[in-house]
């Protein structure tokens, strides 16, 4: 996604590898988002894509290794000639392959226990990018888009 | 606020009534708990009240699908009463809203595990 001139960093922020990390920054993430004018509605989503990007990050990237960190960048200004909010999310695991996690709306994996929170992600933003990053790692970016506001 | 659960008996049915979130951790771990602790002591017929969850994440829904099946296995029936808007939006949006068996009304629910 590119980014146009004037967009804003309005958090920049490295995490521990906890649990208590994803509570501090769906936190932060979701006053971040309450000022950027979204509603109760938008808030509740963005708050659980984030979620689901935080514990995959902690869990099942770094693994709750003390010596890796979350780092999360969110970014308000127009990419691709539109306001968006733009969160992203960067671990420092040893990354995946988006194609091969199984799709969880599958018939035989509607009963899996584990599996969905990349799909949720999705479903719950307007855009969603997984890449991998050196020398290791995945950045996630999380895009909600900004409508303008009833005069 | 973390999970809170409260379980009564209503006839033959164990109904838990559960209030708070359903998230990685202590919320989705307490739940799995109880569950298994009933169907461990017979409990076949369980009436999971969903009225007072404020949120539940991947995990939490993993926990009701973990508790639908080990219900199932054992030859009992797990059905959902009362869920709230977001929740029953998350279900549909995962294709699980038709898996469960899910009611709106205490009594109807309960008459139906006759």
């Amino acid at each position: 996604m590119e980014l146009d001139s004037g967009a804003k960093e309005v958090l920049n922020h490295h995490y521990p590898s906890t649990l208590e990390s994803v509570d501090l920054a769906e936190g932060e993430i979701l006053k971040a988002a309450e000022e950027t004018g979204f509603d109760e509605d938008d808030r509740h989503r963005i708050g659980m894509a984030v979620r689901e990007c935080m514990v995959n990050a902690v869990v099942h990237g770094n693994r709750y290794n003390r010596n890796k960190q979350v780092h999360v960048t969110v970014l308000i200004g127009n990419f691709e000639a539109a306001p968006r909010f733009v969160i992203r999310i960067t671990d420092q695991g040893e990354g995946f392959e988006v194609q091969e996690v199984p799709d969880p709306l599958h018939d035989t994996n509607l009963l899996r226990h584990s599996g969905r929170g990349l799909f949720l992600m999705g479903a719950f933003m307007d855009d969603m990018k997984v890449r991998k990053v050196a020398p290791t790692g995945t950045e996630v970016t999380l895009v909600r888009n900004i409508e303008p506001k009833e005069s | 606020m973390s999970v809170k659960l409260n379980t009564r008996q209503v006839g033959d049915v164990t109904v838990i009534d559960v209030s708070g979130r359903i998230t990685l951790g202590e919320g989705s771990s307490t739940l799995r708990d109880a569950l298994r602790e009933l169907v461990a002591k017979g409990n076949k017929k369980i009436l999971l009240n969903l009225g007072e969850v404020s949120y539940i994440d991947s995990s939490g829904i993993g926990e009701l699908v973990s508790g639908f099946t080990t219900v199932s296995n054992q030859g009992g029936t797990l059905k959902l009463l009362s869920l709230t808007k977001r929740v029953k939006d998350l279900l549909q949006i995962t294709k699980l809203y038709t898996v469960f068996d899910v009611h709106e009304d205490e009594a109807h629910a309960v008459r139906s595990f006759a």
